[in-house]
């Protein structure tokens, strides 16, 4: 039986551009033993669209589904999506603040929301509910190659009165997750830098401009992949990675993987598994050294067995040429 | 810099307006320039986000609304999560950004098509079709080949729904948007 239990609202980018972080997701929650369940019927959360109409009106479309969920009778509901995370937090928390405002809003529902659901990422349920120490005891692969830069994007964490989980400046949670499925983790300087968001039809150049940096700096810290948990970001870094080298002149092949994925890999499903297929920046050259634990171990004790001799040699050797020199 | 005649020029009831429906106070702004510094965005502004808020403390009605800034903030919170004298500067921008659609003094028309694009999307499906959305915001901006090149690359891919799929409970999202409308026309 599974040790906890969500509701789960995957938003509607997972269904489509962000297909892969839903069904990575998916696994690595199993794995963990956590169960989700999805409210019947949700509708989109109307994310940055919905609010530059009517602060009402936004809070609405959220609502609807605050309302599915809130008659489901589960702790809490989670979701993969930071701006859909945002905007259901952003509705709760007005209407549970302000009575007028709760009114204002249940008067555009069929069902109104009574105020009762506490929703936080997918991140944050793995980070603080799981626990790094669960996290690290379902490790069965070990992927050697992969440097990653974990990047969060800007309303993971921010504002802090509304995300209500890690640090909005230096947000550590992933790089934590990263490294307790076994993953080297860079120090990243543009952690929470914004991607460009939803500007990417409309303003296309300044998104790639601004990935531009995020991707620049990935690299400078040594990073060879980028670790997102927003679809959004995703989508501006990777798909329209091709974009930013040729507006930019630049020739980044930086493969952007979900962190789901990540531990995906680390839990030892397939990449077909884990649809790696469906990124733009392929990373099978990152993912193909990947080896299981048990056998990763044994390459290490032989690499260390075929040095040690290696080292006496050239310790006589040395002292050989000392002798000489002498 | 413009020189404003503050005299003749101060819009109080426009203040007063952003402070009622922002719940935030203009007039604890220092100028520190704090939110200006974070801003990944103010590159492309043409007033920076510290400006605009001088500018609303100054009751500058028109330049604000016509300003391309209000449109080009993304809402990424920086500005907020830093503000020594905490205003939610990014709820002030986007209080801007609804005043300014209402009083159809839109200064970024691309941006505000893709948007109508999307929430259109919402209201006929439930949940957005992103296909439908990029096809319409490139018919309506005139900018019909807009990301043409990825077509290619998330269709192979099989990343994007060649179809909508509509939610058994549209009709419950359609009657929020048609609510809404009415309650829009009833305060004019």
């Amino acid at each position: 039986m599974a040790e906890r239990e969500y509701a789960y609202y995957a938003g509607c980018s997972q269904e489509g551009t962000a297909k892969e972080y839903d069904t990575s997701l998916r696994l690595v929650l199993k794995t963990l033993g956590v169960s989700i369940k999805e409210p019947d019927d949700w509708s989109c959360c109307g994310s940055t669209p919905a609010h530059t109409v009517d602060h009402v009106f936004a809070a609405a479309l959220a609502a609807r589904n605050l309302a599915i969920v809130e008659k489901m009778d589960m702790p809490s509901l989670i979701t993969p999506c930071p701006s859909c995370l945002a905007v259901l937090k952003k509705a709760h928390l007005g209407m549970v603040q302000d009575e007028s405002f709760k009114n204002e809003v249940n008067d555009l529902l069929d069902e109104p929301y009574g105020g009762g659901v506490i929703t936080k990422s997918v991140l944050q349920i793995i980070y603080e509910d799981v626990g790094l120490e669960a996290l690290a005891e379902k490790v069965t692969h070990t992927l050697p190659d992969l440097r990653v830069a974990p990047y969060y994007g800007c309303i993971l964490t921010r504002p802090p009165e509304i995300a209500q989980f890690d640090d909005p400046e230096n947000p550590i949670s992933m790089d934590r997750v990263i490294s307790a499925v076994g993953v080297e983790v860079c120090d990243f300087a543009f952690k929470v830098e914004c991607c460009g968001a939803a500007f990417g039809v409309p303003k296309r150049e300044m998104v790639n401009k601004l990935t531009y940096k995020v991707l620049s700096m990935a690299q400078d810290c040594g990073a060879n992949c980028v670790a997102v948990a927003c679809p959004l970001c995703q989508q501006n870094l990777d798909l329209r990675q091709g974009q930013v080298n040729s507006t930019m002149g630049s020739s980044f092949n930086i493969p952007i993987l979900y962190f789901s994925q990540i531990m995906g890999l680390a839990y030892g499903y397939s990449p077909k598994e884990l649809a790696m297929d469906k990124l733009i920046v392929s990373a099978d050259r990152l993912i193909r050294s990947r080896l299981p634990v048990e056998e990763f171990r044994k390459a290490q004790e032989a690499e260390v067995k075929k040095k040690k001799p290696k080292t006496e040699k050239a310790g006589t050797k040395e002292k050989t040429t000392t002798e000489e020199t002498e | 810099m413009d020189t404003i005649n503050l005299t003749k020029s101060v819009d109080w009831d426009f203040i007063e307006q952003v402070k009622k429906e922002s719940g935030q106070n203009p007039s604890l702004c220092y100028q520190c320039g704090n939110c200006t510094a974070g801003c990944p965005f103010t590159h492309f502004f043409d007033y920076p986000v510290s400006q605009v808020m001088r500018l609303l403390q100054a009751g500058q009605k028109d330049t604000i609304l016509n300003s391309k800034a209000i449109w080009l903030c993304a809402t990424c919170e920086t500005c907020t999560t830093r503000c020594p004298c905490e205003i939610d500067v990014a709820n002030i921008m986007d209080t801007l950004r609804i005043i300014a659609r209402r009083e159809n003094m839109v200064s970024e028309k691309d941006i505000k098509t893709f948007y109508d694009s999307f929430l259109n999307s919402m209201k006929q499906h439930g949940r957005i079709f992103e296909m439908g959305i990029l096809l319409s915001y490139n018919l309506k901006s005139g900018h019909l080949f807009t990301d043409a090149g990825l077509g290619p690359k998330v269709m192979e891919r099989g990343k994007i729904h060649f179809f909508p799929k509509n939610i058994k409970g549209r009709d419950r999202v359609t009657r929020i948007f048609k609510r809404f409308s009415e309650k829009a026309k009833r305060h004019g």
